[in-house]
């Protein structure tokens, strides 16, 4: 066992953050938090990783474990003159592991690369090789594909899976994109403060508590389209799931989920997994 | 060349080298009206060393620094923006340090000196200790260079690859409230942070790394200084003042003749 979580709380003004999360992650699995944002998994990572300590309850890693981290994003100044070089040597510096790394990434060409000028996918991409400088038993992903476009984000998840596979490591991402994550990942927990459901994608996509937390966004999709008004703005309004839908990756190849559930969607991304 | 200039051009040599690298900083983290703000206390540290009758250097750095704390601590607390903050403390400290720089008889006429710098009258005691708090400082940031670098790429990532931040950052703030005392001799505390901003502004132009930029900063600002330096001796015009002019001038130039 690489992480055993035991019943983590958080509060901050008066507001229950973490609720008695509990969890644990084996060696060679992938283990996905999903769930809305606002929901903590942001703030149960940082206390994963030790940034952050909960008010009750306990983290307990594998001892002398190395964990390869990505954060959720990188925002880099434009007047900080950092290449991508640069910025993995800050980690390690040996210039021939920080190649490797950006090599396994897939980014190997971005070496001299302004950080600053780098498109979405590139971004994570380089964060990822960083992660991967420590030679991680245990990689901790917050949102990896973050503004990345939707065909970049199926090509990441098969990256991510490929690491999984050569470096055998445990890999806990955070998520609030539904589909195409349930086709990466061996297990999932739907967080909303507490762990609503937990189990295989095929388990989890069909709980009533995550068709409650996720169905309705679907219903409403529909609706628009039978409107055709603002995307964002009605969503936002109507449902009071803004934060659940308003990054959701671009419309495109979203056509073909009209009219189906949540649960409909998650299970044919699961066939195509097989 | 007279003994005053030696030393003006000394003086200010030191402290525009020191800038160089923390400018860089300053630019990086989108400190410059920070900086505004701590330099803006200086003038209540003066306050209180002609009060306690001590060296201004320790009270204004001593102030500087408290103010930082401050700001810090009020930046998690506070449900205010930042730069809301920032205007607060900043306008108040530099109307509070006025007040009490006149309610001490006799200081009220140091004023102008105090707020545009009196780098004429810079003496050999006052070189040496710009040049020993320029070095000292210098030397803590090559020393943490990676970690101040890695603390200003992503706080979150150098805390979980072992960076003690809090006390990285802390140690900014107190090499930033030593410049602004050194500085303040020089140009006065209402043009320090154009000191450590436009050099560092200027050398983004031509440099491809982080130290490279640092050091074109500090490069940048002796020209800035030996410049004004001169167009205070041939035309009188105030020295402090000239010397920002002067570094004004070289960005101006910079963005002119790049792209």
């Amino acid at each position: 066992m690489l992480l055993v979580v035991d019943s983590v709380s958080l509060h901050r003004n008066d507001k229950t953050l973490l609720d008695q999360v509990s969890f644990s992650l084996e060696k060679g699995r992938i283990l996905t938090l999903i769930g809305p944002n606002g929901a903590g998994k942001t703030t149960l990572v940082k206390i994963i990783l030790g940034l952050m300590k909960p008010d009750a309850g306990s983290v307990k890693r594998a001892p002398g474990i190395r964990i390869g981290y990505m954060p959720q994003r990188l925002v880099i100044d434009p007047t900080l003159p950092l290449t991508v070089g640069g910025f993995l040597k800050l980690t390690d510096r040996d210039p021939a592991s920080c190649k490797t790394a950006l090599d396994w990434a897939g980014v190997k060409a971005l070496w001299l690369s302004p950080l600053y000028s780098l498109s979405g996918g590139e971004t994570q991409r380089v964060m990822l090789a960083r992660a991967l400088l420590c030679k991680p038993d245990l990689l901790v992903l917050d949102e990896p594909v973050q503004g990345v476009d939707v065909a970049g984000q199926e090509q990441l998840y098969r990256l991510i899976a490929r690491i999984r596979r050569d470096l055998g490591c445990g890999i806990l991402m955070v998520s609030h994109d539904l589909h195409l994550v349930m086709a990466a990942t061996d297990e999932v927990i739907c967080l909303n403060q507490h762990v609503c459901c937990h189990g295989s994608p095929e388990q989890v996509s069909s709980d009533p508590e995550f068709t409650e937390l996720f169905g309705n966004r679907t219903a409403l999709y529909t609706h628009h389209h039978d409107h055709g008004h603002d995307l964002h703005g009605e969503i936002v309004s109507e449902s009071g799931m803004a934060a659940a839908n308003a990054n959701r990756p671009s419309t495109g190849g979203r056509d073909s989920e009209k009219g189906t559930t949540a649960d409909q969607v998650a299970a044919r991304d699961n066939v195509g997994q097989g | 060349m007279p003994d005053f200039l030696v030393l003006a051009i000394a003086a200010a040599l030191g402290v525009a080298l020191v800038a160089g690298p923390l400018g860089a900083f300053v630019v990086w983290r989108r400190m410059a009206y920070f900086g505004d703000t701590l330099a803006h206390s200086a003038l209540l540290g003066v306050a209180a060393a002609l009060w306690l009758q001590i060296s201004p250097g320790f009270s204004v750095a001593a102030v500087c620094l408290i103010l930082a704390l401050v700001l810090i601590f009020l930046q998690h607390q506070s449900s205010l923006a930042i730069d809301t903050l920032l205007g607060i403390l900043s306008h108040s400290s530099l109307a509070l340090g006025l007040v009490a720089i006149y309610l001490i008889p006799g200081a009220r006429t140091n004023l102008e000196t105090l707020l545009f710098g009196d780098l004429l009258t810079v003496t050999a005691g006052e070189v040496a200790a710009i040049w020993f708090t320029g070095i000292s400082v210098l030397l803590m940031v090559t020393l943490l260079w990676r970690q101040l670098l890695s603390i200003t790429v992503h706080e979150d990532l150098a805390r979980a690859d072992g960076i003690a931040v809090n006390r990285v950052r802390n140690l900014l703030m107190l090499s930033l409230a030593l410049v602004i005392a050194i500085a303040m001799k020089v140009v006065g505390v209402l043009l320090i942070t154009a000191l450590l901003v436009i050099p560092a502004a200027t050398a983004r132009r031509y440099a491809r790394s982080p130290e490279a930029m640092a050091v074109f900063a500090s490069l940048l600002g002796c020209l800035a200084v030996i410049v004004g330096i001169a167009a205070s001796w041939f035309w009188d015009t105030p020295a402090g003042p000239s010397i920002v002019l002067a570094a004004s001038l070289v960005f101006v130039f910079s963005l002119a003749t790049k792209d």
